[in-house]
């Protein structure tokens, strides 16, 4: 799913400066990165949150795992920003550390759907016949699944854990890439410069990794933006069902499920974690909304 | 091509999807690191348990016999045997359905009740700071994870105003209606940003076309022109835009049944997993994907019989 509402950042930026004629798209993309408001503002929230897990050892005097049963369910203090959970371990310091989990599982599960699907996209759209029959039939039968059902599914056949999620996420999740990239290679090779290229005799693995590839990648990577936002999702509603990593590592669904039994009297235990995850999709979803503008071709 | 003959078509196109979909869920079993049955039984293995669970699975013959088998069984209405209830496969589902068809209904009410005045308004005043604001909000709303959406619930509605219950389905039909409430408004707001989105895009494609021009030029008020002319074409993508993410729908419904305790079959599927009751684990998974094969069946063949204009080829 596109999490993206393509043409907002267009508005803000002023009229004059659109028809910019842009000689290469990287060189483009150099000089004007910062005249996107959302991707400013993506690349600041995203780099405040990523700069907060990794610096978490300085940001927190406690550790994420020590428990201390003589201070349980500690609600909000200068001792404890976010007080203490039913184990009595510090959630502040769990929220820092669950990010550093999350978020690097996440951005590292994109990977290989990427890689996956762009490649079996590149063959399906660029060979045609048998080739594409057999990957788009194979798209069908991954499309049929609920996204979720699949993904709980396979985790729990391969096993709880990094390992599960990686797996389970790739399964399911090259098939955006693959419907992606095979559109826009069934538009580019009827482009004269493929023509050009097949007459200069260039084979066709030349022709898709050199002259192809660097003109349909572009969506994929903004689709890939909003991909680590489903799959933070993912991550954090199998550590919400007992499937994400396994505890003591903390995880801001784990974190979730343990705080929703406390509901009534502790309501920040539950709350904190979910707005950590709403406030990285905000981010996520800016970033790819100014991606979009940026890369898109004048 | 008749109706007939496309309807029939359709099934058939859909027939390579299913077996394709049946395999993959064979398989699953497969993707057990080690023995699944020494996974299950745990301490209680034994090598005479452990050969007797095999011989159930059919995992002591060759894997292409093991899947005709597995067929074979799917064809005469089995879906297996769930280890941990003891009881086939469909009954415990059928006992669980009506809770999720509950659900799955209510929750596209009101993904529909949200979703078109949102998208209309959004189209009306297109460029606007309604239709702005209408196209930032799922950049808010779509990172949010759905369980927490309604966790919050539960904390406003539930628990702060006291207006519905916080979790459980009731014992009578107003008392399950009270019950999904809740729920399936969850389920609606997780949706309801990608159906407004597509919805918003097809309002305005109908806004442009030349028929409401020739109505505004014949004098139709734009209450008229808007209801009469432009509604009930925008509807017919209305239909589309649900049935491709009829998917998240019914995932969504798979993890809301956990956050609002509803007995419902995603509910029956997390309580498989946590028994490792795979047979159960693989039926549920089968069920899923084959209704949603089933909805975009008939979303196809819906919009045939609504919209003349759709050719069936």
């Amino acid at each position: 799913m596109s999490a993206l509402a393509p043409g907002n950042a267009t508005q803000t930026l002023s009229p004059d400066l659109l028809p910019l004629p842009v000689t290469s798209v990287k060189d483009g993309f150099r000089t004007r990165w910062y005249r996107s408001r959302s991707f400013v503002a993506g690349i600041v929230i995203l780099g405040v949150i990523i700069g907060m897990c990794t610096f978490a050892p300085l940001l927190t005097p406690y550790s994420p795992t020590q428990q201390d049963l003589t201070h349980v369910l500690q609600p909000p203090s200068a001792q404890h920003l976010l007080g203490t959970d039913q184990l009595g371990i510090d959630m502040w310091s769990q929220l820092l550390y669950g990010g550093r989990t999350d978020l690097r599982i996440a951005f590292l599960a994109v990977i290989l759907p990427f890689i996956l699907g762009t490649t079996l996209g590149c063959l399906a759209g660029y060979y045609g016949r048998a080739v594409d029959v057999g990957v788009m039939r194979m798209v069908d039968i991954v499309v049929a699944f609920p996204f979720y059902v699949l993904v709980i599914a396979l985790v729990f056949a391969i096993g709880p854990g990094e390992k599960g999620i990686y797996i389970a996420i790739t399964i399911v999740g090259w098939v955006s890439y693959a419907r992606i990239v095979r559109g826009e290679i069934l538009v580019a090779k009827q482009q004269d410069y493929v023509l050009a290229a097949r007459s200069a005799g260039f084979g066709a693995p030349r022709i898709i990794v050199r002259h192809l590839l660097p003109n349909v990648i572009t969506q994929a990577i903004v689709f890939a933006t909003a991909d680590v936002v489903l799959d933070i999702l993912a991550i954090v509603t199998l550590g919400y069902l007992g499937l994400g990593v396994p505890p003591p590592i903390p995880d801001w669904g784990r974190m979730i499920f343990n705080g929703q039994q406390f509901l009534t009297t502790q309501w920040q235990l539950a709350t904190f974690p979910g707005l950590a995850v709403v406030v990285t999709g905000i981010g996520l979803a800016l970033l790819g909304d100014g991606l979009s503008d940026l890369l898109r071709p004048e | 091509m008749n109706i007939a003959s496309y309807v029939i078509k359709r099934i058939l196109l859909a027939i390579p999807t299913i077996l394709g979909v049946t395999i993959l869920v064979f398989f699953m079993i497969h993707l057990v690191p080690g023995d699944p049955a020494v996974t299950l039984l745990g301490p209680r293995a034994t090598p005479d348990l452990i050969a007797k669970l095999h011989h159930a699975w059919g995992l002591d013959r060759p894997l292409l016999q093991q899947y005709l088998l597995y067929m074979g069984r799917l064809f005469h209405g089995d879906l297996g045997q769930s280890f941990f209830f003891q009881l086939p496969a469909t009954t415990l589902i059928a006992s669980r359905t009506g809770a999720t068809v509950m659900l799955l209904v209510t929750a596209t009410l009101f993904t529909v009740v949200v979703t078109i005045p949102l998208a209309i308004l959004a189209a009306i005043k297109r460029d606007k700071t309604v239709d702005h604001v209408v196209r930032s909000v799922p950049i808010v709303t779509l990172g949010m994870p759905s369980f927490w959406v309604g966790i919050m619930l539960i904390l406003l509605v539930s628990l702060r105003l006291g207006l519905l219950p916080v979790g459980g389905y009731g014992q009578n039909l107003p008392q399950h209606l009270q019950s999904v409430i809740l729920p399936a408004l969850t389920i609606a707001l997780a949706i309801s940003p990608m159906t407004i989105r597509s919805l918003r895009a097809s309002m305005i494609d109908v806004l442009e076309a030349d028929y409401i021009l020739t109505a505004r030029a014949k004098g139709a008020s734009s209450g008229r022109v808007l209801f009469r002319h432009a509604l009930r074409n925008a509807l017919i993508p209305m239909i589309t835009v649900l049935s491709v993410n009829i998917g998240w729908l019914v995932g969504g419904t798979v993890i809301i049944e956990r956050v609002f305790a509803i007995p419902g079959i995603g509910g029956l599927m997390l309580d498989a997993i946590g028994n490792r009751d795979f047979a159960l684990v693989q039926a549920i998974t089968l069920v899923f994907a084959v209704f949603v094969i089933f909805v975009y069946l008939v979303a196809d063949v819906s919009y045939s019989l609504i919209d003349p204009r759709v050719r069936f080829d």
